[in-house]
């Protein structure tokens, strides 16, 4: 079988790019290297929708972030992602830091972000108490928000999948090659053939485009490392809160996250190993320092875990968008960091538009369903609801993740839903079963039990999130 | 909605203990509400021997000594829903919980007994910096998958921290034949038992590294290694004593937390020490009817002594439910030199019998002595030749001391050097 169009890369663009063009009479593939979606940079960065400010006017990122921003409400209502409202403030120390502040203000203007002010240290103090006293004022943007990105890529992916895609997961692109207007992807899920190629590969997509011989794109991975403190400091900011921006990127954000956590970080730091996730002492201790400059009474004795992600940053500095000059049928989607998943919806159109104009005379679906249809979250819901759902089904009545008050009906509705969780953070992530401040210690092990019953394996089959990352050996003596 | 004299919340051995002491003095409806699928709490997992010394003078398994509650609260009246998690309890007292079986379950309760344990401190909670791989997990957990689900987490296991568990837990996985490198712990003592560390450590040559911690995990999908380090004064990480260590498995044992979101909901008071209730010597927190007793009220070191507070609460709980609201003057009591908390953290001097105030020290004393003063005046003081921070002591408050005190009194517990 030929597909239409691969998409390499399951994470927030990807994802969105098949949603788009899962409307039309293609066959779709979605390809992921990884064991479950939003394994990369979707999985771990600010959770930021931001207003548009920060791009130079012209700029692509300027373009599809503003756009992203005006989108992503209602692309979140229909997938039924948490999406927040709450804006954002860039907050200035100093006089300077002021002049830097009327800058993003200007910029804002020329690339059409609505809804700024400048606010005096009365105005931003009285909004946000909790700022730090020597705050001088800052740019408020009503326009910004806050998103889940790893649940808007799985809901964008089960949308997808709904409307007939396909998503292919620990399918690895090993090598490319192209022959009678068909690209044969070597993976390893086997040989994948398909007539348009979308480079969705975030670190990876320079690697990607080499394997056709284009060799436009060049990839410098930056890491970033963030804490995630407990709900009961969730709101000592409404707003996202930046620092003045430096050449590095924005600076140490302080901002609520729409699971009611607070969220401090990134740092900034160049690495050579692409995959190379893990967290260093030196950066958490800067974003433990960076972080109180804005909020004095952020304390890390709050944490409930520390992360780190990695960004894709095109020395272009700017997204690398559209076909590829080596061969057309070849799409670039690359160098997408901030501010990439706030642009997603709009990427995910765009890229959609460029594929189907180029196949060209394509069918839209008749019966394309853009919507996700509610899940069930006990926490969140009424006790009528409750009562109802366990009538219904009873494994909503039991509670596995004390934390986070999540049912076993949760879990299950999450390993059995289209493109579903397969191993335990893929269940954390889709259901937040193991995210509270336990961290796991209890309901830990009863997901890998529930995952080894709905999957049909032993229990020590079950991994944390794929790959040789199994939880337990071989049976006791 | 059900109503019930009193509700307890957790079947391990606390909420069981103060179950049946209600009974035993006239409470006549009783329900039980644990999240587990049985009763028993945490002991059901805790297979080692220990238990049970100082309250039945036998040496028993943790599976054993809860059974002996479990056949005791079967012989009663006592209501038990399992497989229950409460989800709130209100102002008036009013419960609402939740299974598969029943839905939604709202119970009144004339009181309530929190008994819901405590938990692990994650990795979270630690900076310990590097790769999130799999391999990582408390020592209760690995315990978990050892004792009950009959799997080894590990086979190349480093433990940081020195509590029980840990200690427990190194003994368990050389015996699965796991090799067990080394226990880590940050401060210059364990607060873990001695008798553990001689019988789970030193009888099987594994080394105890005080003031030494982990710093970072190093693999991609399952861990490949720590670094370990030892630290300064202030607890920091000497950088030129880092050392690799080659392990699959990282458990950690480095401390515990009382359970109290539900107490937190209600607005009850917490000592900012224990983490646990503030409560008075029938072991009733500031919220009228409702009581808590065991690892949700302080962690202990002996379930033994959960036992025996557990039966306190019981019979606070079941005075209050029989008696309504007694004549009361509270007097705190306050923590002195080396005494980190003391439970009950205030005193009813209208009580009319001896108060037992339980208390951990700060530091390890050796050779020192342990003072009770009541309005400035030592009524008792006692020789120990060591004091840890991983074993409870307790002193006695004598019931006529009690009788001669008034409002303005004050009760002082502390370590003479």
């Amino acid at each position: 079988m030929c597909y239409d169009v691969a998409i390499i890369g399951a994470g927030v663009v990807g994802a969105l790019t098949a949603r788009a063009l899962s409307k039309y009479k293609l066959k779709i593939a979605l390809l992921e290297a990884q064991n479950d979606v939003a394994m990369g940079a979707t999985k771990a960065n600010s959770a930021i929708v931001h207003a548009g400010f920060d791009a130079l006017p012209g700029t692509l990122k300027a373009k599809f972030n503003v756009l992203g921003c005006e989108m992503m409400p209602k692309v979140c209502k229909d997938l039924s992602v948490p999406y927040k409202n709450n804006g954002s403030l860039v907050v200035a120390f100093s006089e300077e830091e002021m002049e830097t502040v009327q800058k993003l203000y200007d910029r804002g203007i020329a690339n059409g972000v609505p809804q700024m002010s400048i606010l005096n240290k009365d105005e931003l103090k009285a909004l946000e108490p909790n700022l730090a006293d020597n705050v001088c004022g800052a740019l408020r943007a009503e326009s910004a928000g806050i998103v889940c990105p790893y649940e808007l890529t799985i809901a964008a992916t089960e949308n997808a999948v709904t409307n007939g895609a396909e998503c292919i997961r620990n399918c690895k692109v090993e090598a490319i090659d192209f022959a009678d207007g068909v690209f044969t992807l070597k993976t390893t899920a086997g040989d994948i053939q398909a007539k348009y190629v979308i480079d969705a590969a975030g670190v990876h997509s320079d690697d990607i485009a080499r394997m056709i011989g284009d060799e436009s794109v060049n990839i410098v991975v930056r890491r970033g490392e963030y804490f995630i403190l407990d709900r009961a400091v969730g709101n000592m900011v409404s707003h996202t809160i930046f620092q003045c921006p430096t050449k590095m990127g924005k600076g140490i954000l302080v901002s609520p996250t729409v699971d009611g956590n607070l969220l401090i970080g990134p740092t900034a730091e160049e690495i050579d190993d692409k995959d190379d996730v893990s967290t260093t002492l030196a950066g958490l201790h800067d974003v433990k320092v960076f972080s109180t400059k804005s909020c004095p009474a952020v304390s890390t004795r709050n944490a409930i875990t520390s992360f780190s992600g990695n960004r894709a940053h095109p020395v272009t500095d700017d997204f690398i968008l559209g076909p590829s000059k080596v061969n057309p049928q070849f799409i670039h989607a690359s160098g997408i960091e901030s501010p990439g998943l706030s642009s997603a919806p709009a990427l995910g159109e765009y890229l959609a538009k460029v594929v189907v104009d180029a196949i060209g005379g394509v069918e839209e679906k008749e019966d394309f369903d853009g919507t996700r249809k509610e899940v069930f979250r006990f926490r969140h819901a009424t006790d009528e609801e409750r009562s109802a759902a366990i009538a219904k089904n009873p494994a909503y009545g039991r509670i596995i993740c004390r934390c986070e008050t999540v049912t076993e009906g949760e879990i299950i509705d999450a390993i059995r839903a289209p493109a579903g969780a397969r191993d335990v953070d893929g269940v954390k992530r889709r259901t937040r079963a193991g995210m509270g401040r336990c961290q796991g210690g209890f309901c830990g092990s009863k997901v890998v039990e529930i995952l080894a019953r709905e999957l049909g394996c032993p229990i020590n089959e079950i991994t944390k999130f794929g790959n040789g990352s199994n939880i337990l050996f071989d049976k006791t003596k | 909605m059900m109503n019930y004299d009193l509700v307890v919340v957790g079947g391990g051995p606390a909420g069981m203990a103060a179950a049946l002491k209600a009974k035993e003095c006239g409470v006549e409806s009783i329900i039980i509400l644990e999240r587990a699928e049985t009763l028993g709490g945490i002991l059901e997992q805790c297979i080692h021997s220990g238990f049970g010394l100082t309250y039945f003078k036998e040496e028993l398994s943790g599976p054993e000594y809860a059974a002996r509650f479990i056949d005791m609260v079967e012989k009663t009246d006592i209501a038990v829903k399992t497989d229950t998690m409460v989800l709130d309890i209100d102002d008036n007292n009013l419960v609402t919980a939740v299974n598969k079986k029943d839905g939604l379950l709202k119970i009144q309760a004339k009181a309530i007994v929190l008994a819901m344990g405590c938990r692990e401190r994650p990795r979270g909670a630690l900076e310990i910096a590097g790769s999130r791989c799999s391999g990582i997990m408390t020592a209760g957990t690995a315990q978990k998958y050892v004792n009950l689900d009959g799997y080894m987490p590990g086979k190349k296991v480093v433990i940081l921290g020195s509590g029980d568990i840990g200690l427990i837990m190194a003994r368990r996985m050389t015996l699965e034949g796991a090799e067990v490198k080394v226990v880590c712990e940050l401060m210059p003592f364990s607060g873990g038992l001695n008798r553990n560390i001689v019988q789970c450590l030193n009888d099987y040559n594994i080394p105890l590294r005080l003031s030494t911690t982990v710093v970072e995990c190093h693999g991609k999908d399952r861990l490949e290694g720590v670094t370990s380090a030892q630290v300064d004064e202030h607890l920091q990480p000497i950088e030129s004593t880092k050392e690799y260590i080659e392990c699959d498995t990282l458990m950690l044992s480095v401390g515990l937390i009382p359970e109290n979101e539900l107490t937190k909901n209600v607005g009850i008071a917490i000592d900012r020490i224990t983490n646990g209730a503030v409560v008075d010597e029938m072991r009733q927190t500031d919220h009228k009817g409702v009581f808590a007793a065991g690892n949700v009220l302080h962690v202990h070191d002996l379930v033994d002594y959960v036992t025996m507070e557990s039966q306190l609460a019981g019979q606070g709980a079941a005075e209050y439910i029989l008696n309504g609201e007694k004549e009361t003057v509270y007097v705190n009591s306050t923590t002195g030199n080396g005494v980190r908390y003391l439970v009950p953290q205030r005193v009813n001097i209208k009580n009319g019998n001896d108060v037992k105030l339980y208390f951990r020290v700060g530091k390890i004393f050796k050779n020192a002595k342990v003072v009770l003063e009541c309005d400035g005046k030592v009524i008792s003081s006692k020789k120990k030749v060591k004091l840890a921070p991983g074993e409870m002591e307790n002193v006695v408050i004598p019931a006529d001391v009690l009788a001669g005190m008034n409002e303005n009194s004050t009760i002082v517990v502390r370590v003479e050097e």
